[in-house]
């Protein structure tokens, strides 16, 4: 967001909360855009679960018509309670927050760890489709792949970067943080999506910060996509 | 004359989020010291089950580049600045307000007198009072912990010492346990508690140094509604500030000031600040 910032977020109404076929142990959770503005890939979105204090950091995962979808793990309170919610309730949605993936780019791959898929869905639909490599720790987590047809899949304990192609390529990635550093440390130019317990999202609270060039920086202002070097 | 409306020191960025303080009566910058600092390490925040702990630790730029970079810019949002000065002794605090006392852009001085996330000044709240009464002409908030054991004596002697106005409270120290490995969630353990679950404090403190100074009282602490920042005005404050509701609802200003306003009208009152005591009875 750049101007005025955020303002206002919006209160949305839930269509569903399901899976699209079998997705693993993940939760997709699909609410009316209506006014909200779907942002550039790997941007998210604060998700107020009712009855929490604190909203969640998402990053949107697919547009579908007028839906926005987010795929959520039920790892916590606050996400076992967006994964709870039913049709017809609502829920309060500030976003698009923060730098999304440049997707000007020659020759774009994905990679993705775990529930790291979340933002690629919406990439491929950006950039019409491309090639992606997925990593999970189980067949079951692996059953999210459905979501990115086409993708390569490793699973554990093959790691994600043993499919990294050898010629030089335009990574975009998300995923556990040793995930990421391991395609850091194979793709210096990679543009990597990272993860911070978030309180507002905006730059107020100060909670996210990780280290960048050596200093503490709010990941919601600085990224969440940040270069790899 | 009515209600205003602030942010809590630490609750808001006006340079990231310019639309939301620009909704506020006038913005509270977070905590200044007098060298830069980058704040205690993640995991820094977490949410409990009726608020949130921080553990931020003063992250920031330190008033040399505070007054050639910061100020400057928010004096071009046009908005009224109170400073919240933070330090590790009473001449940290003094000095910083030695520093600020030449620039007119800055309408009040908040001490942050009460941080529980960094280790505190040695001297009583009073005498960091005093310290900066002597070098500064400003006007000074103390702002003062509801840890304190009598906030009302507390708050008796740091108007003596000099102080305008006070601005309770800051936040309580707690912590949180992760449910698996039942070890801190917070890097550094203790966080600040705040949320909803901090307003009856905040209600109890604003009360008793009502009952006990008579100088201008900034309530805070849970305010999510404009019934909770009406309660706040009857217990004894005159201006209310949001924290941990602007992370939720960066709507909340404006809001607040229009369901304060309908609260008061639903009481019979014509203003808001036509309640300012009454719970004091």
């Amino acid at each position: 967001m750049t101007g005025s910032g955020p303002v206002a977020g919006a209160t949305a109404e839930v269509v569903e909360v399901t899976g699209t076929g079998p997705i693993g142990p993940y939760t997709l959770l699909r609410v009316a855009a209506g006014g909200i503005e779907p942002g550039i890939p790997g941007q998210f979105f604060m998700l107020h679960p009712p009855g929490h204090v604190l909203p969640r950091p998402m990053s949107l995962c697919r547009v579908d018509g007028g839906e926005l979808c987010f795929l959520i793990d039920a790892i916590g309170p606050g996400t076992r309670t967006l994964c709870a919610l039913k049709a017809g309730e609502r829920l309060h949605v500030l976003g698009p927050l923060g730098n999304g993936f440049d997707l000007d780019v020659p020759h774009p791959l994905i990679v993705g760890g775990g529930i790291g898929i979340a933002p690629f869905p919406y990439v491929a639909q950006v950039l019409g489709g491309g090639p992606a490599i997925l990593g999970f720790r189980s067949a079951h987590h692996a059953e999210a792949a459905a979501l990115l047809p086409g993708a390569e899949v490793a699973l554990d304990p093959v790691l994600v970067t043993s499919l990294l192609p050898a010629e030089p390529m335009d990574v975009l990635a998300c995923g556990p943080e040793p995930m990421l550093e391991a395609v850091r440390a194979r793709a210096p130019q990679a543009q990597l999506a990272w993860e911070a317990p978030m309180a507002c999202g905006y730059g107020a609270c100060y909670g996210c910060v990780v280290e960048v060039d050596g200093r503490l920086q709010r990941l919601c202002v600085a990224g969440p996509v940040l270069r790899a070097a | 004359m009515s209600v205003s409306l602030l942010n809590g020191s630490g609750c808001l960025d006006a340079l990231t989020a310019p639309g939301v303080a620009a909704q506020l009566d006038a913005f509270v910058t977070k905590t200044i010291t007098p060298e830069p600092r980058e704040g205690n390490p993640p995991v820094r925040i977490v949410e409990t089950e009726a608020g949130m702990l921080n553990s931020i630790g003063l992250q920031g730029p330190g008033i040399d580049a505070f007054l050639t970079e910061t100020l400057p810019r928010l004096a071009a949002q046009h908005l009224r600045v109170w400073v919240s000065v933070g330090g590790f002794s009473s001449s940290d605090y003094a000095g910083i307000c030695e520093r600020l006392e030449e620039r007119d852009d800055v309408d009040v001085v908040e001490l942050n007198l009460s941080c529980p996330n960094v280790d505190e000044a040695p001297e009583s709240a009073a005498e960091i009072v005093a310290a900066c009464r002597e070098r500064t002409k400003a006007r000074l908030y103390a702002k003062l912990s509801p840890a304190n054991s009598d906030i009302a004596e507390s708050a008796r002697a740091v108007v003596a010492a000099g102080a305008d106005g006070l601005t309770l409270v800051n936040t309580l120290r707690g912590m949180a346990l992760d449910p698996a490995t039942l070890k801190p969630r917070l890097a550094r353990a203790f966080g600040g508690y705040s949320g909803p679950a901090l307003k009856p404090v905040a209600l109890a403190c604003v009360l008793a140094c009502a009952r006990a100074v008579d100088v201008p009282i900034v309530g805070l602490g849970g305010v999510q509604s404009g019934q909770d920042a009406l309660e706040l005005i009857a217990a004894g404050a005159s201006v209310v500030s949001l924290g941990t509701i602007l992370f939720t609802d960066p709507a909340a200003p404006g809001r607040i000031r229009d369901e304060l306003k309908c609260e008061a009208t639903a009481r019979g009152y014509g203003d808001p600040l036509e309640v300012r005591g009454v719970a004091n009875g």
